[in-house]
């Protein structure tokens, strides 16, 4: 156990410390922020083995670089599909593997993915606000922003060679329609405008960040000049500005606004959607609150399974060849 | 009273009391908020007063909207409809140059001299109503009505921290550099985001705020003082 020094020779925009969030000062203006998608960034840290919620740094289709200075830690990537370079080696996201002094890691956009999550088996050293070290993008209060040129400090660092490796995927995400609640203001708009949001397609725009992400796609007329007094937002919440376009509020969402809102996407589905890019099309599909909180509920435990299997570790390169061997001897598998 | 219950997705409840903004509306909203914190339901993670509803998140694992609905239901019943009366909270502002960029503007609009701006804006009594758009941006209400003011056409971007910003009814002072399209009358050495763990935020929604003239020496003085913590 010792101290890793690791200096960062690229970081694009958007690249933060996460931990899981600061809830519960909405009534500030607060949003609880934390990771754009819950799942990946939980699941770098059971691969690891750490305690959930613990500080990471979420990476954007901006990337990262790192060049380790002083020092040794084994690390997990997660999250969509990036680029990981380590050692003359090219991999793909999902994996933990150890980075030594004087060797460098790229982490860079892939074939799909906006977020990628990077869990340090030790602790990251960052600034904390209201007791989290969750970035909140507009302000930069907590853990902050990533910048190049500066040093990431892990302390406790450990070299784990019994979690290296690739990372099992979730294989219990849904891959439909995103779901969401309809209102609270569906009754305000035109009355085609709720039967369009369900069933034509959106797209991803580039206004995209950590505040929203902004859709191209069919106008959602209003019902009149309608403007309601500014009522609380969630994240998940669908917004429709004046002239028609439709704003999925997400981790960074502001906490009250006068938008009228067509529906909210259930909290899983907002780190689905999390992970789509520009131009990527997006469908909606309408559920009830009832079967959103069961196909939540549903979720959390898939996810509480997958989380403990993937945190139970591998065993030794040597453990993992005799139990291989073990298991291909064997004339019943 | 009548409130309206609405699920929102899967893990909050928003509570409202009616469609358009009214003293009445907000001190429901204000005493349910109340009634909650002091009878907090398993699995309710926070409550968010607005002005003419108040959103009840929980966590969808613990709790529903049926058994929160019953619960605020409940906490309705037994709730006393008065204003609550919040804590007094007194805010300096420098009304001078360069901190108050729109103040002639402001004069020549609504047809006073600047002096009576400011006059009319430190004899209105305030009160915080909500908070939004950023980490504590308090909208606070009660500006009078001779020196309303719609917003501008176009924000301007870069307004400091710490400005004094009115629209209409509403003043705001900023915690962050941030764009706006208010305009700028002052701007305050007190800090909204006071940077005390046991208090970070220093108004509590239903607080009453006025404001304290000071002269640009002072604000020099406090600003140096609260910059130190």
């Amino acid at each position: 156990m010792g101290e890793a020094v690791l200096s960062v020779s690229f970081a694009g925009p958007l690249v933060t410390v996460q931990d899981a969030g600061r809830p519960g000062h909405m009534r500030y203006g607060v949003p609880a922020s934390g990771p754009m998608d819950r799942l990946a960034f939980d699941a770098a840290h059971a691969a690891l083995g750490n305690a959930q919620g613990v500080s990471a740094i979420e990476i954007s289709l901006g990337g990262l670089m790192l060049h380790c200075k002083e020092g040794a830690v084994t690390l997990a990537i997660t999250g969509g599909d990036f680029v990981v370079e380590h050692g003359g080696q090219k991999t793909s996201s999902w994996t933990v593997l150890s980075l030594h002094k004087g060797e460098r890691l790229a982490i860079r956009a892939g074939t799909a993915g906006s977020w990628a999550y990077l869990a340090f088996a030790g602790r990251l050293g960052s600034e904390d606000w209201l007791g989290s070290q969750a970035t909140h993008s507009t302000s930069g209060f907590g853990g902050g922003a990533v910048q190049t040129g500066q040093s990431l400090e892990i302390s406790d660092a450990t070299i784990r060679d019994d979690r290296l490796g690739a990372i099992p995927q979730a294989e219990f995400t849904a891959t439909g329609p995103i779901r969401a609640v309809t209102g609270p203001q569906d009754h305000h708009f035109e009355e085609t405008a709720v039967a369009r949001f369900l069933s034509e397609a959106f797209t991803v725009t580039d206004a995209y960040d950590r505040m929203g992400m902004r859709l191209k796609g069919p106008l959602l007329g209003l019902d009149g000049a309608l403007s309601i007094p500014s009522e609380p937002i969630v994240r998940g919440s669908v917004q429709v500005s004046g002239d028609g376009v439709a704003t999925v509020l997400l981790a960074d969402h502001q906490t009250t606004g006068g938008y009228p809102k067509i529906a909210t996407v259930i909290s899983c589905d907002t780190d689905r959607l999390a992970q789509w890019r520009a131009g990527q099309p997006v469908r909606f599909t309408a559920v009830s609150s009832a079967q959103a909180l069961a196909d939540v509920r549903r979720f959390m435990v898939q996810k509480a399974h997958y989380l403990e299997r993937i945190s139970v570790p591998r065993g030794s390169l040597e453990q993992r060849l005799i139990r291989e061997n073990l298991i291909h001897g064997c004339a019943f598998d | 009273m009548n409130a309206r219950f609405t699920s929102i997705a899967d893990h909050a409840l928003l509570v409202t009391f009616a469609d358009e903004i009214s003293d009445n509306a907000h001190d429901l909203v204000l005493a349910l908020d109340k009634a909650l914190a002091a009878n907090m339901l398993d699995g309710v993670t926070e409550t968010v007063p607005a002005l003419v509803n108040l959103l009840v998140s929980f966590d969808p694992v613990v709790t529903d909207h049926s058994k929160v609905e019953t619960h605020v239901r409940q906490c309705l019943e037994a709730v006393e409809i008065q204003a609550v009366k919040g804590t007094v909270r007194q805010v300096e502002v420098c009304y001078e140059a360069p901190f108050a960029p729109d103040l002639d503007a402001v004069a020549a609009a609504v047809g006073l001299s600047t002096d009576a701006v400011i006059n009319a804006h430190l004899a209105a009594k305030f009160d915080v109503l909500m908070y939004g758009f950023a980490p504590g941006y308090a909208y606070l209400s009660g500006a009078p009505e001779q020196i309303h003011v719609p917003r501008k056409q176009t924000p301007v971007r870069d307004v400091p921290a710490g400005s004094v910003i009115i629209a209409g009814a509403q003043c705001l002072i900023t915690t962050l550099t941030m764009p706006t399209g208010w305009s700028i009358i002052g701007r305050s050495p007190t800090r909204i985001l006071t940077g005390d763990p046991k208090h970070p935020f220093l108004f509590d929604v239903g607080d009453r705020v006025t404001f304290q003239r000071i002269d640009l020496a002072t604000f020099e003085r406090l600003n140096r003082e609260t910059a130190h913590g």
